[in-house]
């Protein structure tokens, strides 16, 4: 697009044992420019960083041309290539507890990179080197660097990492989802932090994210990448203002908005496929609410409709209006959350509860320190906190898998505060009461299992019943979680993260319960997937007349389900409110600062 | 903090092997009431019994005290390094164990080196060509050491090195450090092939697990040398499983010794053992059994330290994560 291009990605195509992963993606960057490559789970996004900086995972190769200021990357021997990486370009990985090696001082990190050059030969001037790269990044506190990084927190080491990565001062940064694994308050500090370096140094920058606010937020350039191929490209702004791609609105609209709250989200139904699974198609024709003959006839090149700004959609033109209608409707849509009835009995109460746990060298732990919170019927409560916040700790102890060392537990009547001491009477009457969902669905099912046999396990918790009655619950089971009957016989291998929670929802639902304990029941999955689940939980709210605890750390997310909400922070209730007065008018310095923190 | 982290460990693997320690002791003074029929008897051995010498048998070994004060005194003389007389020769079992270990201590030391430079090497080169022709090779090899006993391979390569080639003796320790090492050379192939499968297998299965952490992507990403990864990023962390095997390997070491000395006829613990058990010479067995259990214990003591060394997540009291 500029004359001063620094990367020119052209026909980038990745393949894995034959099979494609993306298909020919151009990408270009000019001096000082930050782009984002928005995609989700499976899109390729990941592997389009590595294969730029000639990283890929043995098995996996890529064709096509990266020419970074005029070199062509994919030609360079290996050698002449080790000298292009971390002096010219250089990658940052997503989790920051893995990238760091865990034998070596943080600083040494940073240092590895520099003593090769003559003016740090000197110890004492390595090391002030060093101390000067860590204020660069924001740690003014010179012993981090002696610390070992897993003496370190997320947002620590992030910045270590940022600091090695830029120690040979590239031209050029590829950071892959840089904040995703850091806490909420974390996150917008290091995306603030590397936009500040991206600015401060005139750097290149390519953020990988599944976020698209976030994209928008710090970006002047999207390129949106859906099953290995780029679906949209144009300036952050433009695309925010009018997305020309039926996927990109779709992604925007699934995205719960944190300041109000909808009746319904709109979804893009189905899954991401993969990549060799949609060859020779528009990629997204299955879930587009548009598809004719023709976009599955061939697959769609992208197409320059306005300077900058290309889409795949061959339809565009045609659906234009529709689609900003859509928006249009999505945008005004809000139901001002219904007040909590306060004159009936909370269905959960928990009153002081303090959880210790056995810290190092006999200290104490404290998790929670006298927290009261009330679930009444058929309402709906947010618990939000970061991680340390004790929140899933929380969650356990009402479900009775951890037991709190002091306070009290009552659940629809039943002493709760011990499940140890109850009778198994009174423990099974409890447990067909409060139910829990967990965050992650493929660790939560038995993958030996099939969804039959999980429900039936299930179902068979609360007592014994004819083989007819118990089919025909789970038939009704599958249908309440929006699942077909036939996937009874499937195993958790052969679903979907999206289908797998619901599965979950499913078993938690088997024993009727008046309340459900979910635990970040939405952050492992892809967004577009999210907002079938959040849509799931409302519709089993208003049929069944649920109540749910929704533990997370997404006030997005929250905003969508809650009525009322509790901010959990280092084990104590810092506010709690209707949702729509914590959100809108916080009180406690941390939750504003939690607020502060959504990209937008 | 690291200093004292260092010491406290030290200390608290004391605390464990010195019970270790008794707990065997005790198992071997049990030996002479184990053997069948009079304990007298069997300390006799093959002397004549009259009621002189079993009388001075019985105040020798306190057996007319009550078992457990028998035990008490025994371990009393251990402590002072009185190991007793053997039956057979009458020498201070002492003597004859100090006259043999040298043998053994070499022998393991040369079968020390060539399973840690070659092992962790055929192990590295494995992970390295992953898949490739090498890899293949060396696993190979490695299931081969590993099924195949000490003396076997042995006998096998003092057929084709000793009897076939003559490129070495079949017998023997030699006298003088070259003449030795040229007589120990097939003895301790034999007793490091065995051993040395384990080490391969180890380092290549916890190579190949490092190779794909985000720690050495990240560090090729920032264009670090290659030798600088393998060395400070990989082999590093891939050491961890292979010292925390070495404990196993050392003991490995000690069981096979045994078979290679009576193989190749070597004068050394081992070959005392052996003779010892053959003979039912109760105080040489007991003598020799514990200083085999005084050195494992020992050698893993060492092991710790030396893991603790590599690894400063647990130097730091943090075990796992």
């Amino acid at each position: 697009m500029t004359a001063k291009s620094l990367l020119t990605v052209r026909g980038l195509a990745i393949t894995a044992a034959g099979r494609a992963i993306t298909t020919g993606t151009n990408l270009e960057i000019a001096r000082g420019e930050t782009i984002a490559i928005v995609g989700e789970s499976g899109s390729g996004k990941s592997l389009t960083a590595k294969a730029i900086a000639r990283l890929l995972p043995p098995g996996v190769s890529a064709t096509g041309q990266v020419s970074y200021d005029g070199i062509d990357l994919l030609a360079l021997p290996e050698r002449e290539m080790q000298q292009i990486r971390g002096r010219r370009l250089s990658l940052m990985l997503q989790d920051p507890f893995t990238m760091l090696n865990p034998l070596m001082k943080s600083g040494l990190h940073i240092a590895e990179m520099l003593r090769d050059r003559p003016e740090f030969r000197d110890r004492a001037a390595l090391n002030g080197e060093v101390a000067r790269r860590l204020t660069e990044v924001g740690i003014t506190d010179p012993d981090v660097a002696e610390r070992m990084p897993f003496q370190l927190s997320g947002g620590m080491s992030q910045r270590i990492a940022l600091a090695a990565a830029l120690a040979r001062d590239p031209e050029l940064l590829i950071a892959d989802e840089p904040s995703t694994a850091l806490d909420v308050t974390t996150q917008a500090e290091i995306i603030k932090l590397l936009k500040r370096v991206q600015q401060s140094r005139g750097m290149g920058l390519v953020l990988i994210t599944h976020n698209l606010r976030l994209a928008f937020s710090t970006c002047d350039r999207i390129y949106v990448l859906y099953a290995g191929s780029l679906l949209e490209v144009g300036s952050a702004r433009a695309v925010e203002a009018d997305p020309f791609h039926p996927y990109t609105l779709g992604l925007l609209l699934s995205e719960p908005p944190a300041d109000k709250r909808v009746p319904k989200l709109i979804a893009i139904r189905g899954k991401v496929p993969r990549a060799d699974e949609v060859a020779g198609r528009c990629a997204f024709a299955d879930r587009c609410d548009w598809t004719k003959d023709a976009c599955r006839a061939a697959a769609p090149a992208l197409a320059e409709l306005a300077p900058g700004r290309l889409t795949a959609c061959i339809r565009r033109r045609e659906i234009a209006a529709e689609m900003q209608a859509l928006r249009g409707s999505a945008l005004a849509a809000a139901s001002p959350s219904a007040a909590p009835d306060s004159a009936t009995r909370p269905i959960v109460r928990a009153a002081s509860l303090v959880k210790d746990f056995a810290g190092r060298a006999g200290r104490v732990v404290q998790a929670l320190k006298g927290v009261s919170i009330e679930v009444r019927p058929g309402e709906s409560v947010g618990l939000v906190g970061e991680s340390g916040s004790g929140k899933t700790t929380l969650g356990r102890i009402l479900v009775g898998l951890e037991t709190p060392t002091s306070g009290r537990i009552d659940i629809g009547g039943f002493d709760a505060s011990d499940f140890s001491a109850m009778t198994s009477a009174e423990r099974a009457a409890t447990r067909r009461i409060i139910q829990m969902v967990f965050q992650d669905p493929y660790s939560t099912l038995n993958p030996r299992h099939s969804v039959r046999r999980s429900l039936t396990e299930a179902i068979g918790t609360i007592g014994r019943f004819p083989r007819s009655e118990i089919d025909a619950r789970i038939a009704e089971l599958l249908r309440e979680v929006g699942l077909p009957e036939y996937y009874a016989e499937r195993r958790p291998s052969s679903l979907s993260g999206g289908e797998r929670q619901r599965v979950a929802i499913a078993r938690a639902l088997s024993v009727k319960p008046k309340i459900l304990v979910c635990d970040e029941p939405v952050s492992a999955l892809d967004v577009s997937v999210q907002a079938q689940i959040l849509n799931l939980f409302k519709r089993l709210k208003l049929e069944l007349g649920l109540s749910y605890l929704f533990i997370t750390h997404d006030l997005a997310v929250v905003r969508q389900i809650a009525e009322r909400i509790y901010v959990l922070y280092l084990g104590e209730v810092v506010e709690h409110g209707s949702a729509e007065d914590v959100i809108s008018r916080p009180q406690h310095p941390y939750t504003k600062r939690l607020i502060d923190s959504i990209p937008r | 903090m690291m200093r004292s982290g260092m010491a406290r460990l030290i200390l608290m693997r004391l605390a464990i092997a010195v019970p270790l320690l008794l707990i065997i002791s005790f198992g071997v003074f049990s030996l002479v009431h184990l053997a069948p029929g009079d304990p007298v008897r069997a300390l006799l051995g093959t002397r004549p019994s009259d009621p002189e010498t079993l009388a001075t048998l019985r105040a020798r070994y306190h057996l007319d005290d009550p078992f457990i004060v028998q035990y008490g005194k025994w371990l009393g003389q251990v402590l002072q390094g009185d190991l007793g007389r053997s039956i057979n020769g009458n020498r201070l079992v002492l003597s004859s164990i100090k006259e043999r270990a040298g043998v053994t201590i070499y022998l393991c030391l040369i079968s020390t080196v060539i399973v840690l430079v070659a092992g962790i090497l055929l192990g590295m080169l494995a992970a390295f060509r992953r898949g490739g022709r090498l890899d293949r090779f060396v696993v190979m090899f490695g299931v081969f050491g590993i099924s195949s006993p000490a003396f076997v391979t042995g006998i096998f390569l003092l057929y084709v090195f000793g009897v076939v080639l003559g490129w070495f003796p079949t017998f023997g320790a030699g006298r003088g450090f070259l003449d030795r090492f040229w007589h120990l050379t097939l003895p301790s192939l034999a007793l490091a092939l065995s051993i040395m499968a384990i080490v391969v297998k180890i380092t290549r299965a916890s190579m190949i697990e490092v190779m794909d952490r985000d720690y050495v992507a990240f560090a090729r990403a920032r264009g670090m040398s290659a030798a600088r990864i393998t060395f400070a990023y990989i082999l590093r962390n891939a050491l961890i499983p292979v010292v925390t095997a070495g404990g196993l390997i050392v003991i490995g070491f000690l069981a096979n010794a045994i078979y290679v000395e009576v193989t190749f006829a070597l004068p050394g613990l081992g070959s005392l053992i052996v003779d010892a058990v053959q003979r039912r010479d109760i105080p040489l067995i007991q003598g020799t059994t514990l200083v085999f259990a005084l050195f494992v214990v020992i050698i893993n003591l060492v092991v710790d330290i030396i893991y603790t060394m590599i690894d400063p997540r647990i130097r730091f009291g943090k075990v796992a994560s």
